[in-house]
């Protein structure tokens, strides 16, 4: 009840992982530009094969280095990248002063983060990929995607019995 | 100009790939004050179609739609690039790889994702309960749980040295390899391929 209360005042989803912080807000055309940056990755997602299933497998048994260099190169230009807002203490596009929220350590982590794996290896996907798996032409895929929301789902309803 | 179509619908090297990703985390930040995460996406479906007065779903998800929007943009990404850039050439795969996987039964190596599971005929028989609806649940119950995914965790957390990002990717390795060698010979066994 506390949480219901707390949640509604706030209007703000529980430890969301990919929070909005910008005050100002955006509707309609202002979300186009979200649109070009999600047909480019997912483009990305497609040409570099992250998709496929195989390159998963490869990773998983150690057989190939590719998924280690897309994730690795990709975590470091990441982390430049930030370091480089940080430092010099640039603004949006707005002029708002940039916010990243921290991530707090839950148990979840671990047992939630084992279960995605588990997961991850016998879909092939994380959620990313899944959009563009479908988007791709294996459209069966959106039946994992609809139990994956389905999983989501579950884990809302349950989320206060489990260990956290 | 054809020199570059042909060299973009060649599969692209990692050090392209990987770049490009990473830059997704400046891009969206500077565009809009967005952390970078894709999971979420199916929490704020879950938010706008059945929040049923749970707590967890029980907030504005409108004022996160860009996300939404974003993964719809994943999608189209999808699309263009398999009907427009696509490879001419089948994928390859390691062969050590394409060795233990025609071990466990499969046969096609052609295509992004193996034709023997991921079609439409297999959706209501066991393979499908496994594949689709075992692994879908798997996905979206654990990285909700985990409070993230490889974009949210991998990429964003750890790009921003946060350490609980650091143990979630930790134990996503863990649960990927432990599918991969220890449950999946038996999932194949047992439904068969």
């Amino acid at each position: 009840m506390e949480l219901v209360e707390k949640n509604t005042k706030n209007q703000q989803p529980i430890d969301c992982e990919a929070p909005n912080m910008q005050a100002k807000g955006e509707q309609g055309l202002a979300l186009l530009k979200y649109l070009v940056v999600g047909i480019l990755f997912g483009i990305v997602f497609v040409k570099a094969e992250i998709i496929s299933w195989f390159r998963i497998q490869e990773m998983f048994r150690l057989q190939s280095f590719y998924m280690y260099g897309v994730i690795g190169s990709a975590i470091l230009v990441g982390l430049v990248s930030i370091q480089l807002i940080k430092r010099f203490n640039l603004k949006t596009i707005n002029g708002e002063a940039i916010h990243i929220p921290k991530k707090e350590f839950r148990k979840g982590q671990i047992i939630g983060g084992f279960i995605f794996g588990l997961g991850w290896a016998l879909t092939g996907a994380c959620p990313g990929p899944l959009f563009a798996q479908i988007g791709s032409g294996f459209t069966v895929v959106a039946v994992t995607l609809l139990s994956a929301v389905a999983g989501t789902w579950v884990y809302g309803r349950f989320m206060d019995k489990l260990p956290n | 100009m054809e020199q570059l179509l042909i060299w973009i619908k060649q599969p692209w090297p990692w050090y392209v790939a990987g770049p490009i990703i990473g830059l997704t985390v400046p891009a969206l930040l500077l565009l809009g004050n967005k952390s970078f995460g894709i999971s979420s996406s199916l929490r704020h479906m879950c938010a706008a179609c059945f929040p049923a007065k749970i707590p967890f779903f029980t907030y504005n998800w409108k004022k996160e739609n860009w996300n939404l929007v974003f993964v719809l943009g994943i999608m189209i990404g999808g699309f263009v690039a398999a009907v427009l850039l696509s490879n001419p050439d089948s994928i390859v795969v390691a062969e050590r790889t394409q060795e233990d996987l025609k071990a466990l039964g499969i046969t096609d190596f052609h295509n992004l994702l193996p034709v023997d599971i991921f079609n439409w005929e297999n959706l209501f028989t066991l393979k499908g309960l496994v594949f689709f609806v075992l692994g879908g649940f798997m996905v979206g119950f654990g990285t909700r749980y985990a409070g993230g995914c490889t974009s949210g965790h991998a990429i964003m957390g750890i790009s921003n040295l946060q350490w609980p990002s650091l143990v979630a990717t930790i134990f996503f390795m863990v649960g990927g390899f432990v599918m991969t060698h220890l449950i999946l010979p038996l999932l194949i066994t047992w439904v068969g391929l």
